[in-house]
């Protein structure tokens, strides 16, 4: 069992920065693998150890793991400025970083803060993100780390950057370094009237100075250009079309992979006849083990030919969605203890101190990220050295998973991500990127594989489903006596209460998971979110006490207090009575730095519900481009609805049942309330990000709501997948 | 089988089988890749193209359906280094986050506006209903959508 430490007084900073680390790292990098256990040839994999090497593959792991086992702890980042940074005869400035841009807009918002502290145009700064070959380690692109981590990696880079220059300049005009200014990508003396470009300054010559422990940062409240909204960076590549994402990748002589899938979750391969897929002309057939590929020149060719292999599976009985909440339940059967606690005073002894207690359960179904780009990687063998551009939200760990699939020194993989069509959490592993290259092996060419929309439904993996059980109990006046809350399988993040509470046990409880699960955007904070606010709400509602004033009541946190007066004041909350058909909900909480609260009004007619208006207040600290947090925001929130109201993957002995959109619900434009963001900019506050924390609000938002409009309390996630129970809808 | 297709104001010639979907040719024998794979099922629209002036999804489409029909693709709204106002639209307002769904939704507007030069906010919801934006951008499109009515219909553009 691992304790989760004191001080949830301070929710905001009880942990340091690399518990968050190591805490995300955990719920992050707990996704199972697809097994690809090749068998090829392995005598290559002697002769190319000790092979040439790359630049800037500082600190590279070549231990193969196990499941992905963390390696983080050995990679430390490059010390130096040129890893990071390079700055060229024209004046170009090139930073380098290992996260990657997946549509949360990060591209566009650290060269701003590149832009910033190096004193340059934002124009003259361009990133080269996820290439394993040219970019510092990354752990990869997840648990809203991008801002609060490198963008202030990047800031200590620059700012380290600017006081190098004005020293360069210094000693060269022999100068006192204090009479100097940096702006606009000059080094400048006022009072003599003179400057030199950064560009003459360096002359192309790398900056091999060590990046300062400690440089001078440029705070908040006189940012010029971070602060204030950018448009994202290559944006009009995008509106044209022009713009290659992986699966636009075209190298020449390249063939188009296709896998053939087993018929279940866990079969094994009985049988399997490839001789008919084989007799198509240009058709490259693999089989590995229980892995079977074919590739070819065109896509219809290669779909054909592995539709002419025959294949006979043997999978396990496994158990359907009818049964998963009592399945849920039961104690995981692994060694590993992974159970999760946190105990403050006693809730036995304090139960009689209450006037009112609640005992009620909620659930959440698995559901799919269902990015619209599929997962998809082109692969290229040349002279042993394997390259492959996927689209995936952790470059490192999947050229980790390359080496160790195809027994390769890890310099002798690169994984290069072009900005990609989404992730939200989805992209962690690398299967495309093994299944890619195992066919180019083969077939002697790259190999372009792009996952259909049924495999992406069937064989990416799923945010866990749970259940949520919660005993509360609260004085008459509204104070909490103790909160117990017991998370089976959907994880432990933002678990723990922001409300005051003298008396908590809340334990999270990992279970057998019948599929395969793993991170998506906020992790478990949406589920418990959505069951601590909902519980809250019931609980005001047993005290005839406002929802909004049972929760102020409870809170001493200023940050969160503030979210909820922001959001709660643009609603006009109270001014508006629930009413038959109309109601009205709120919701609020913590996580990964950021402060949410979130006040939704839905309508009800003859069982059909309707969001129609969401306010979200949000404060992750010193905005750094408040057009694309709104955006993020915006986005989070529709596709919180999503999981919310009608999301759910549902499955049947091994198989997934709806494994298409006509099938699997998500958001669509007649969706769509009217959404207004709140955001609360704290230019004294670390700037924290905002691609998860705001997706956590409007699950419970809306079923406080809809008990406000109906009278029902809807205790499972989704909601509504047809309609208010007892109506058709 | 060759076919002969008229795409984006010219004549492309490509030798596929009849049945080959339409967002292949483009993609893959064509290299005209902004049109998009999303879903192969007709459900998401980020295949959008317009044939004859309809939004079609290309994924549904058998190129030997497109004999004789003018094809097109995000690529071929542009003039130049003009941009087609919802692409402009698209642009100032920011409408998109991954942007995969973009191109699809370009051309599905394009052609609402074609039709309809100043659709109500239902009209935009009901004809754009078919293109998912997974990233939940709605809003911002259905802004930028009637960005570009306006800018249509003003004088200038007359």
């Amino acid at each position: 069992m691992r304790d989760s430490g004191c001080g949830l007084g301070a929710v905001g900073s009880g942990m340091n920065d690399s518990e968050v680390q190591d805490s995300e790292f955990r719920q992050h990098d707990s996704i199972s693998r697809l097994p690809h256990p090749f068998n090829f040839d392995r005598r290559g994999f002697f002769k190319v150890l000790g092979g040439g090497l790359l630049v800037c593959i500082a600190a590279r792991h070549a231990i193969s793991q196990e499941s992905g086992a963390a390696v983080h702890h050995d990679h430390e980042f490059p010390k130096t400025l040129d890893s990071w940074l390079h700055i060229s005869e024209n004046g170009e400035v090139t930073a380098f970083t290992g996260k990657v841009e997946v549509g949360q807009n990060v591209r566009t918002s650290l060269a701003q803060q590149v832009a910033e502290e190096l004193r340059v145009p934002l124009t003259s700064v361009r990133l080269i993100m996820g290439d394993t070959e040219l970019t510092p380690y990354d752990m990869g692109t997840f648990g809203s780390r991008t801002t609060p981590q490198m963008g202030m990696q990047l800031r200590k880079v620059s700012a380290s950057a600017r006081a190098v220059l004005i020293q360069m300049t210094a000693e060269r005009w022999a100068a006192d370094s204090a009479s100097l200014t940096a702006e606009d990508g000059k080094v400048r003396n006022p009072k003599a009237n003179r400057s030199i470009t950064y560009a003459e300054l360096v002359h192309g010559q790398k900056l091999s100075k060590v990046i300062a422990d400690d440089p001078e940062l440029i705070p908040a409240k006189d940012w010029k250009i971070a602060g204030s909204s950018a448009p994202k960076t290559n944006a009009r590549d995008f509106v044209t079309g022009a713009h290659q994402y992986t699966s636009d990748i075209r190298l020449p002589g390249m063939l188009h992979g296709k896998i053939v899938r087993p018929n279940a979750f866990h079969a094994k391969l009985i049988s399997c006849d490839t001789s008919q897929a084989e007799k198509i002309p240009g058709v490259s057939v693999v089989r590995d083990g229980d892995f079977i590929g074919v590739s070819a020149a065109d896509v219809l060719t290669a779909d054909r030919a592995a539709q002419a292999i025959r294949a006979q599976w043997d999978a396990p009985p496994q158990i359907s969605d009818r049964e998963l909440f009592d399945h849920l339940r039961k104690p995981a059967s692994d060694k590993d203890d992974d159970t999760e606690q946190y105990v403050l005073g006693s809730v036995e002894q304090s139960r009689t101190q209450a006037a009112k207690t609640l005992k009620q359960s909620y659930t959440v179904a698995y559901i799919a990220h269902t990015p619209l780009e599929p997962r998809a990687a082109v692969a290229e063998w040349k002279d042993g050295k394997l390259t492959v551009w996927t689209g995936t939200q952790r470059p490192f760990a999947v050229s980790e998973e390359l080496a160790q699939a195809f027994h390769l020194p890890s310099e002798n993989v690169r994984v290069i991500v072009p900005d990609t069509g989404s992730a939200y959490g989805g992209k962690h592993t690398g299967e495309a990127a093994v299944e890619a290259a195992r066919l180019a092996k083969a077939s002697g060419k790259p190999v372009k594989l792009i996952w259909s929309r049924e495999e992406e439904f069937t064989w990416a993996y799923f945010r866990p489903a749970g259940v949520i059980d919660v005993s509360s109990g609260a004085k008459a006046d509204g104070s909490l006596v103790f909160w117990e809350f017991d998370n089976y399988n959907s994880g432990p993040a933002a678990m723990r209460t922001p409300y005051e509470v003298a008396n908590q046990r809340i334990t999270f409880h990992p279970s057998d998971a019948p599929l395969r699960q793993g991170s998506y955007r906020s992790l478990a904070a949406a589920a418990n979110h959505f069951a601590r606010e909902s519980h809250m709400d019931e609980l005001a509602h047993e005290l005839r006490i406002d929802p909004l004033e049972f929760r102020v009541k409870n809170l001493k946190d200023d940050r969160l207090r503030a979210v909820f007066q922001a959001a709660s004041e643009k609603f006009r909350w109270g001014k508006h009575k629930n009413s038959i058909g109309t109601g009205f909900g709120i919701a609020g909480g913590f996580e990964k730095g950021g402060y949410i609260a979130t006040c939704a009004e839905v309508s009800v007619e003859h069982g059909g519900v309707k969001v129609v208006r969401v306010i979200q207040a949000f404060d992750c600290g010193a905005v750094v481009n408040p057009q694309g947090l709104e955006n993020q925001i915006a986005g989070a929130i529709m596709q919180g609805l999503g999981g919310a109201l009608f999301e759910a993957i549902r499955f049947e002995n091994g198989r997934i049942v709806n494994p298409h959109l006509a099938e699997y619900r998500v958001p669509r434009f007649s969706d769509l309330p009217h959404i207004e963001v709140v955001l609360v900019d704290r230019k004294d506050q670390r700037s924290m990000g905002a691609g998860e924390t705001p997706l956590t609000g409007i699950a419970p938002a809306v079923a406080n709501a809809i008990f406000g409009a109906a009278g029902v309390r809807l205790r499972s996630m989704p909601l509504v997948p047809s309609g208010l129970p007892g109506h058709a809808a | 089988m060759a076919f002969i297709l008229l795409v984006n104001g010219t004549e492309q010639h490509a030798d596929v089988e009849p049945e080959k979907p339409l967002l292949y040719v483009l993609r893959d024998d064509l290299e005209l890749t902004g049109t998009k794979y999303g879903c192969g099922e007709g459900q998401c629209g980020a295949c959008t193209v317009l044939v004859d002036g309809i939004p079609e999804r290309s994924c549904r489409l058998p190129v030997s359906s497109m004999m004789g029909k003018k094809i097109t693709t995000i690529e071929g709204l542009s003039r130049g280094d003009r941009l087609h106002p919802v692409q402009q639209a698209f642009l100032d307002i920011e409408a998109f986050q991954c942007a995969y769904c973009t191109p699809g939704m370009i051309v599905s507007a394009a052609a609402l506006l074609e039709r309809t030069p100043n659709p109500s906010e239902e009209q935009i919801v009901s004809h754009m209903e078919g293109n998912i934006c997974r990233c939940g951008a709605y809003a911002r499109i259905i802004e930028a959508v009637r960005r570009a009515a306006a800018t249509l219909g003003s004088p200038k553009n007359a």
